[in-house]
């Protein structure tokens, strides 16, 4: 087989995963809705305030809640709160 | 049929290092002839190959290829004449390393677009006729030296051109190769192609399917002057 | 048209013999930019689903928090508060919230401790979340003793787990009774967290909140709109830091790919003289070229982009372990529902196939223009 058909091949069948990878997003979005909406059901009915992601500091653990004042409290330069702060950034200014 | 009318090229114009490497040329060459350009090194044999064969253009004077004046054709159909009509051999031989003999032979089609399946059956059919069709997978660089100047015809011929041009061909190789190779010559001529041989190797000039050869020192052809 | 796809399969046909002289090394970069692209693809699908969980399951907040800040500092607030607040026109009702964090020296971990709005257990009992069962290893029945403020022990009996899936939004909680909450922290009775509100009008929580500010100095509401603000941002990729660090390592690789293709080596400029010299033009030099860089990048994007999603989403993000970490003990079990941003993926593709592409082909120009004839003289 001719070595640009087999790139080819390549290309389209990686094309091929990656569409299929965005169809199992898709049908797991649908699937796990209602899983979804019992974490937003408990939300409500706690009156939560937060995804419970990092919980090693007060300001990472309720990301809405803190304010800008909380990390330098800890450590003048502790805006960013490493390593979590390597995915989630500071809040947006008010 | 390609004719040239008082030719002149000159590299380097106007700086200190100015060299007239073709120097007045005015030369017929009919078709399905070989013709031979003899003479040393330096004397403007390669350049005025590179001339006829539309690899450069002239500083001055005139080139007509089938009737077709060449001299003034924009760089876009300069190439295209040169990839339809001129097949070019190579001193060096000149292929790609670590590429196969038969992808060496195609390559000059790769541009033009054509269908596979044809270009590899011309292919083959090349190497068969030249005694390398078992050589076609080999890795260009496993050739020996004769065997890659045929590679090198070869190649030169995959885009069936009308008019094929060696620049030294010889050079590296021995007297029993030289021989074959201008008896190749005799074949391409029998099959209408036209041939034009620089060269200062007596066997190349010599030999009985030369037509015409023609004397070239200092950019000048002989009894021109020089 | 045919002849341009013909023209274009040759080249690549070209262009592979020509990468596979070289296996060893290509492989190894096709490796490397894979991996690359692999950990931004992971941060991007990571973060990417963490926004539409936030999305999908922030949807029902509170609509407006007071917080009470004394000299920058979160404090607690007088039960008065909670009535001026009520008191605002607007507001349907007000409500006192009780939470806070609790060190806990034997598993070594942080938990959020609160007091729903209206606790189901009886006095004595708490409601853990999946995360503080799996630190504690207890189960519904047993004891769990937590450490006072002044160094005393309150023991809880565990009344119920909550369930698995709940994990992203109550991994760390524990559920007790304000009575209990109060012994534990020693918040004295009347003095509360902060204000959970309900706004009669959607459109009137920010009036709302601008009267809380003017009514009681040092308050800061918090709407649910701004909750939701916060998460959209902070995971936006751009402003993720990993992000930063990767996009530093994309551009050291293009530069090493524009290295490594400006300084052609004689073999490289030799063998583009060859081809000039055959019949290629200039055009067919620089498509090669192109293609080149194109085959690597493409062929890294593929590996780097699936394997990523089955990191992130099947895989829980497993590699980065260390930084979904961090230095918490207690980190919930990331079981996100897979997302696949078709915008963000094409963004992804742009930003690292095409500089790569670009990087082989731009150094090459001055070779890939060598005049054919210039071959021959040699």
């Amino acid at each position: 087989m001719r070595s640009s058909t087999r790139f080819l091949l390549f290309l389209v069948g990686a094309g091929a995963l990656l569409a299929a990878a965005g169809l199992h997003a898709s049908a797991e979005q649908d699937r796990r809705a209602p899983e979804q909406e019992g974490r937003a059901a408990l939300v409500r009915r706690l009156g939560l305030t937060d995804l419970c992601l990092f919980t090693e500091a007060r300001y990472t653990r309720h990301l809405s809640q803190a304010d800008r004042f909380s990390p330098f409290q800890e450590h003048p330069a502790s805006l960013e709160h490493f390593p979590s702060g390597s995915i989630a950034g500071p809040p947006p200014r008010d | 049929m390609i004719e040239l009318r008082d030719v002149r090229k000159v590299y380097n114009e106007g700086r200190p290092d100015e060299l007239t490497a073709v120097d007045g040329v005015s030369l017929k060459i009919e078709p399905h002839t070989v013709t031979v350009l003899r003479g040393p090194s330096g004397s403007g044999k390669t350049s005025l190959l590179s001339l006829i064969g539309a690899m450069a253009r002239p500083t001055s004077g005139r080139i007509v290829v089938d009737g077709r004046e060449i001299t003034s054709l924009p760089e876009r159909f300069l190439t295209d004449v040169r990839r339809a009509t001129f097949g070019f051999v190579f001193q060096q031989g000149n292929l790609i390393r670590g590429v196969t003999t038969l992808e060496n032979v195609m390559l000059p089609a790769y541009p033009l677009g054509g269908p596979r399946p044809a270009l590899l059956a011309r292919a083959r059919a090349l190497l068969d006729m030249l005694d390398l069709g078992h050589r076609a997978g080999s890795k260009a660089e496993w050739l020996s030296g004769g065997e890659a100047q045929r590679a090198a015809i070869a190649r030169a011929l995959v885009n069936e051109p009308k008019v094929i041009i060696a620049d030294e061909p010889t050079a590296h190789l021995d007297t029993k190769l030289s021989r074959e190779f201008m008896e190749f010559v005799a074949r391409l001529k029998a099959r209408e192609k036209t041939v034009i041989i620089a060269s200062h190797d007596p066997l190349v000039c010599d030999a009985p399917t030369v037509d015409r050869a023609v004397g070239m020192r200092d950019g000048r052809l002989d009894g021109d002057g020089a | 048209m045919r002849t341009w796809i013909e023209r274009q399969r040759y080249i690549v046909d070209f262009t592979l013999s020509s990468l596979a002289r070289r296996k060893g090394k290509n492989v190894a970069l096709l490796l490397v930019y894979a991996l690359v692209i692999f950990a931004l693809a992971s941060v991007l699908f990571f973060t990417e689903a963490l926004r539409r969980e936030a999305r999908a399951v922030l949807r029902d907040v509170p609509e407006l928090l007071v917080q009470r800040t004394v000299a920058g500092r979160h404090d607690l607030l007088p039960e008065s508060w909670i009535g001026s607040v009520a008191g605002i026109r607007g507001v349907a009702s007000a409500r006192g919230r009780l939470w806070g964090y609790s060190y806990d020296p034997l598993s070594r971990a942080n938990y959020t401790v609160m007091v729903p709005e209206r606790f189901w257990g009886a006095k004595g009992e708490v409601v853990l979340g999946p995360g503080v069962a799996r630190a504690r290893d207890v189960a519904p029945g047993d004891k769990l003793p937590l450490r006072a403020f002044d160094g005393t022990y309150l023991t809880l009996v565990v009344r119920e787990v909550l369930p698995a899936d709940a994990e992203l939004v109550a991994s760390d909680l524990l559920l007790v009774g304000e009575e209990d909450f109060r012994s534990l922290f020693g918040v004295a009775p009347g003095v509360f967290t902060d204000v959970a509100v309900v706004v009669r009008n959607a459109k009137e929580v920010q009036t709302v909140a601008g009267k809380v500010t003017r009514l009681l100095p040092g308050a800061r509401p918090i709407t649910r709109a701004e909750i939701a603000r916060t998460y959209d941002s902070i995971f936006d990729w751009r402003s993720g830091l990993v992000v930063l660090v990767l996009t530093g390592a994309l551009l050291a690789f293009a530069i090493v790919a524009w290295d490594k293709a400006s300084g052609l080596s004689a073999e490289e400029k030799r063998e583009i003289g060859i081809l000039k010299a055959i019949g290629w033009e200039t055009s067919d030099v620089l498509l090669m070229k192109l293609w080149e860089g194109a085959v690597i990048s493409l062929a890294a994007f593929a590996l780097g982009a699936l394997l990523a999603y089955a990191h992130v989403f099947p895989g829980k993000l497993a590699l980065f372990g260390p930084v979904l970490r961090g230095w918490s003990t207690l980190t919930p079990d990331f079981r996100l529902v897979p997302s696949l941003d078709p915008y963000q993926t094409a963004t992804l593709f742009f930003l690292t196939v095409v500089p790569y592409a670009v990087a082989t082909v731009v150094p090459s120009w001055r070779a890939a223009t060598i005049d054919p004839d210039a071959v021959m003289r040699t």
